[in-house]
């Protein structure tokens, strides 16, 4: 059964003035146990605006939404409940720290849940080692951390709830290179371990690619399209239309088509374009 | 949420009243408070909702805005007429109840009141809404330049300013952000026991602060960086020119007073 589900969902901000703007349009979705959603998108396209609707920050205008079946609007009271299974991880986390040391910002969440102080030692001690952050850090102020430290810090808070939905808005946005790489691998690390869903908005179409079961690209406050990786790749022009672009391997790829050099197979990844093009040369008897 | 807070914002459009002279606008909204407030009767109190329903009519901007600036200020509108319904003394008693009378002053003067009070913020936020703050601050510098030969930092005090109100949306949009963050993480902010809210105010409150100083840290470099160096010497990209229209309005307004001025003292 679909983890998450929408229906006709429709968010319009500052509805009834003369700054109305319809942010999402009546979006369709199903998301399933276990996958990894890339979300992709144009600024202004309603990728952030959507994902607060799925721990229920926002209420839709109009449509339903479904958490394991159930209407998470059906009971207003319950609603940060589905907050503890939905994580949400916004753009630029970063800014949200508060606490004194690491320690007590990581373990802010999973307090607001109410677990013991045990547990709470236990999982952010968990969480701090699985993202890699040394176990000195965590007595230090987060203030005196790097910007990317201070971002893993913030995706660690989340992550020690465990909520079955982890959402990401953009969390290698403005990292260097090794920042963003350290991010995902984090990311695809957590999934390996806990298996939970994983949303995650990026404009790293490298990245996406690398490690999304399914993209779905929005544009202009609707679905562009929702389907796997490999199939959305492969409508390169027209995703490059509306302003998003395929991983560059892949536009080499497309492009070396064209020359009729075909490898049938759909490449994103430049790990993967070695591997192929070693195999074919190899193919040809050529060995390098 | 937040947002839908709209004291000091600014709707553009394009009516007659966006189109007068902010100089003219200030004033003449000056004017519009000390009419409000010399005003002892129901008659004088009408003739400036006269004044104000024109206004609001030539602004065209819908009445719901108004009715959204008042909204946040009702329990302390309500609190101030209670008060006065219950303690003050005079007039006809209409009830009793140990120290508790309700006369018909007291209802007299809790009305008066609330219609003044619900004018005031009509008129002061239609400045608001129809002068956007670049403009606003650009008229305050400028009625105020006399001043400047006496030393007074003129310049800086609008600079001061037009900086705060060019930075109100912004940190509303962050102090939004922030708060949804923190109930991404389970915080309660709006809902729970009042301790509760009270410590994750906290949670809210610090994050605000740090990125406000950052803020004006950056706004501080970027604007040296372009070489600002107070007022002195500065030219404008737009030159304020009064016409017709302005004077008409101060006109109508200075009309207005008047009578308000002479119903004060014949009646
Ligand atoms: N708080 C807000 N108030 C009003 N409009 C907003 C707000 N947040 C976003 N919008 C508008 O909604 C649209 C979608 O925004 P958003 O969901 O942030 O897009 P994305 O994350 O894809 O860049 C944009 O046009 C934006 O201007
Ligand atoms: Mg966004």
């Amino acid at each position: 059964m679909a983890v998450l589900k929408t229906e006709q969902l429709t968010y319009v901000y500052s509805q009834g003035t003369p700054f109305e703007k319809t942010a999402i349009d009546h979006v369709n979705l199903e998301i399933n146990e276990g996958e990894i959603i890339g979300i992709m998108g144009h600024t202004g396209s309603g990728k952030s605006t959507l994902i607060q609707h799925f721990n229920g920050l926002l209420k839709a205008t109009s449509g339903k939404i479904y958490l394991d079946g159930k209407d998470i609007w059906a009971d207003k009271s319950e609603i940060r409940s589905v907050r503890f299974k939905v994580g949400l991880v916004f753009q630029y986390p970063e800014y949200q720290i508060f606490e004194e040391t690491v320690y007590k910002d990581i373990a802010f969440g999973c307090k607001n849940m109410g677990l013991d102080e045990a547990e709470i030692k236990r999982r952010v001690i968990e969480t701090a080692y699985d993202i890699g952050l040394p176990e000195e850090i965590l007595e230090k102020s987060p203030f005196e951390l790097s910007g990317g430290q201070k971002r893993l810090v913030a995706i660690a808070g989340v992550m020690a709830m465990n909520p079955r939905v982890l959402i990401l808005d953009e969390p290698s946005a403005s990292l260097d290179p090794a920042g963003r790489d350290r991010i995902f691998d984090c990311i695809k690390a957590y999934h390996k371990k806990t298996k939970n869903t994983i949303l995650i908005v990026s404009h790293s179409m490298e990245d996406i690619a690398r490690f999304a079961d399914r993209i779905l690209v929005m544009n202009n406050a609707g679905v562009f399209c929702f389907d796997e990786t490999e199939k959305v790749f492969s409508r390169a022009e027209e995703i490059s239309k509306i302003g998003l672009d395929v991983p560059q391997i892949t536009k080499v790829f497309l492009e070396l088509k064209k020359y009729g050099l075909d490898f049938g197979k759909k490449v994103y990844t430049v790990e993967y374009a070695k591997e192929l093009i070693l195999k074919n040369l190899r193919e040809r008897g050529i060995v390098c | 949420m937040l947002k839908d807070i709209t004291i000091g914002q600014y709707f553009p459009m394009n009516s007659v009243i966006h189109r007068l002279d902010p100089r003219f606008k200030i004033v003449i909204t000056l004017i519009f408070i000390v009419m409000l407030f010399t005003g002892e009767s129901f008659i004088c109190l009408g003739i400036s909702a006269v004044y104000t329903l024109i206004a609001v009519l030539l602004s065209r901007i819908k009445f719901k805005m108004f009715m959204k600036s008042i909204k946040p200020l009702m329990p302390f509108l309500l609190i101030t007429a209670v008060l006065n319904l219950l303690f003050m003394g005079d007039g006809e008693v209409y009830f009793h109840w140990k120290f508790i009378k309700i006369t018909s002053d007291g209802i007299n003067v809790s009305v008066f009141m609330i219609i003044r009070i619900v004018l005031l913020i009509m008129g002061s936020s239609l400045l608001t809404y129809t002068t956007s703050p670049i403009t606003l601050t650009d008229a305050v510098e400028r009625l105020l330049s006399p001043l400047k030969r006496f030393k007074f930092p003129v310049h800086e005090l609008a600079m001061m300013m037009s900086i705060a109100l060019r930075f109100i949306p912004t940190l509303i949009e962050e102090t939004d952000k922030i708060i949804s963050a923190q109930k991404a993480r389970g915080a309660e902010i709006d809902t729970g026991s009042i301790t509760n809210r009270a410590k994750n105010m906290v949670s809210i409150l610090i994050p605000l602060f740090i990125s406000a100083f950052r803020r004006a840290d950056e706004l501080a470099t970027a604007m040296e960086c372009r070489c600002y160096n107070g007022g002195e010497g500065r030219t404008r990209l737009r030159q304020l020119k009064s016409k017709l229209r302005d004077y008409t309005a101060l006109s109508v307004t200075i009309l207005f007073f008047v009578c308000v001025i002479l119903l004060n003292i014949f009646i």
